[in-house]
């Protein structure tokens, strides 16, 4: 999980245009940005995210969810949550933003290879595993099964539905949805997602898992994980933060020991198993 | 011969593995092979629960339907998972309608058949009773974890 090399300032964000402005759901949205001046190479590693800057009003980290093979821009998908992001959520094609990045570590693609893939989303947490499955699927024989689980709260909720068909047609990535609540006439699986984990066959001695969402459901999906004997080294989780600098320096991440920005956001589950469990923390 | 292949069907599934070959063929006296089609209800809410399903494959959705209010989907349960355990539970009826939402196939299990070879067997009663209560465990806490509301904005 080597650093890849951020921009020349890290601390300087750089114009970036909005090429594209995709709605995912009633509050998430999918930007595509390339840079204005043309001096920055976009270049990241899946599992890397960006900060990304709302002129005016202040600066996000926001995980890249784009195909790591496409070098001409950045895809973030962001939701509307609080101040920053909302403005983020509010920019059109044309419009311009501050982007400073990329930070962070990257999936352990390559301890997974030879191996089966097991990635486990909720929610927003798709988006940052999305640039994972796009690795996947463009060297897919490199890895062994590969399942995607995904939870998000409602049918409406779903990212990416459009792009389920091609990864399980054209990549044979199995992947299961589920909702939490639903009316009648949703025609897939309803129950928090790690109520999926025991639909997939999964040998302990030979599996890699990436996982990303709410911490409450990384702590009951790897309590899922461990029925299965699933051993923590094995367990990949991208962790979220209050982000600032995203350089170890002001601390704002710091979790225990650790910055998130800086020595994640994805840590293997051995690393975070006791600092998970402490409050306050 | 049907209870032949009964017999391996249920050894095969998730919630019988494990139980030796005598309590399989106890519980397959009771059991038979059922297909349901897409939209076609297994049970409905307020009927007598005189079954349970081991599911094969196909989907199902557990539906409540609360007075003025549209049906509300509570959990799907699929391949390789059981339904019902209102059977085991007095006064056995339905507390939720059972809908296919794919074309599933089953073994559906008589309850009351299955209750009195339990009662007459004391360690195969215990045995399904563990296993219900693990199901139950399971689907308690997926259902607080629902409760919880995972991906909400808080």
């Amino acid at each position: 999980m080597s650093q890849a090399p951020a921009a020349a300032d890290p601390m300087v964000p750089l114009p970036f245009r909005v090429t594209n402005s995709k709605p995912e759901t009633s509050d998430t949205v999918t930007l595509e940005l390339a840079p204005i001046n043309g001096e920055h190479r976009v270049s990241f590693a899946a599992g890397q995210f960006n900060m990304l800057y709302a002129f005016g009003v202040g600066e996000s980290a926001i995980s890249i969810s784009g195909d790591p093979s496409l070098q001409d821009r950045y895809v973030h998908t962001l939701r509307a949550i609080g101040t920053v992001t909302r403005a983020l959520h509010a920019l059109r094609e044309g419009d311009v933003l501050g982007l400073r990045g990329p930070f962070g570590n990257r999936w352990p693609l390559d301890r997974a290879e030879g191996r089966d893939v097991v990635i486990v989303a909720g929610g927003i947490g798709l988006a940052p595993l999305r640039t994972a499955i796009y690795r996947i699927a463009s060297d897919r024989n490199r890895f062994g099964q590969v399942s995607v689980l995904y939870g998000c709260r409602t049918p409406d909720d779903v990212l990416y539905a459009d792009e389920f068909s091609v990864w399980h047609h054209n990549h044979r990535i199995n992947v299961q949805t589920t909702v939490d609540r639903s009316r009648s006439g949703w025609r897939g699986r309803v129950g928090v997602v790690t109520t999926l984990i025991p639909t997939v066959s999964l040998d302990p001695d030979n599996v890699v898992v990436m996982l990303c969402g709410p911490e409450v459901m990384i702590h009951f999906t790897v309590i899922e994980l461990h029925r299965r004997r699933v051993r923590d080294d094995d367990i990949f989780i991208a962790m979220e933060r209050n982000m600032k600098c995203a350089l170890g320096f002001c601390g704002r991440c710091q979790l225990g020991p650790t910055f998130v920005c800086k020595d994640g956001s994805i840590f293997p589950y051995s690393r975070l198993r006791r600092l998970l469990t402490l409050k306050e923390l | 011969m049907e209870i032949d292949s009964l017999e391996g069907l249920l050894a095969g599934h998730s919630f019988l593995k494990g139980l030796d070959p005598e309590q399989i063929a106890l519980i397959a006296g009771c059991a038979r092979n059922v297909r349901f089609e897409q939209d076609e209800y297994l049970f409905r809410e307020g009927d007598p629960a005189d079954t349970f399903f081991v599911v094969r494959e196909g989907l199902v959705a557990l539906e409540l339907y609360p007075p003025g209010k549209d049906p509300v989907v509570l959990q799907t349960a699929g391949a390789d998972e059981i339904i019902g355990w209102s059977w085991m539970v007095a006064p056995h009826v339905w507390r939720y309608s059972g809908l296919a939402i794919e074309p599933t196939r089953a073994l559906a299990i008589d309850g009351a058949c299955l209750r009195r070879k339990a009662d007459d067997n004391p360690l195969l009663g215990y045995l399904l009773l563990t296993r219900v209560a693990e199901v139950m465990a399971h689907r308690l806490e997926a259902t607080r974890l629902q409760l919880l509301d995972l991906y909400g904005r808080d």
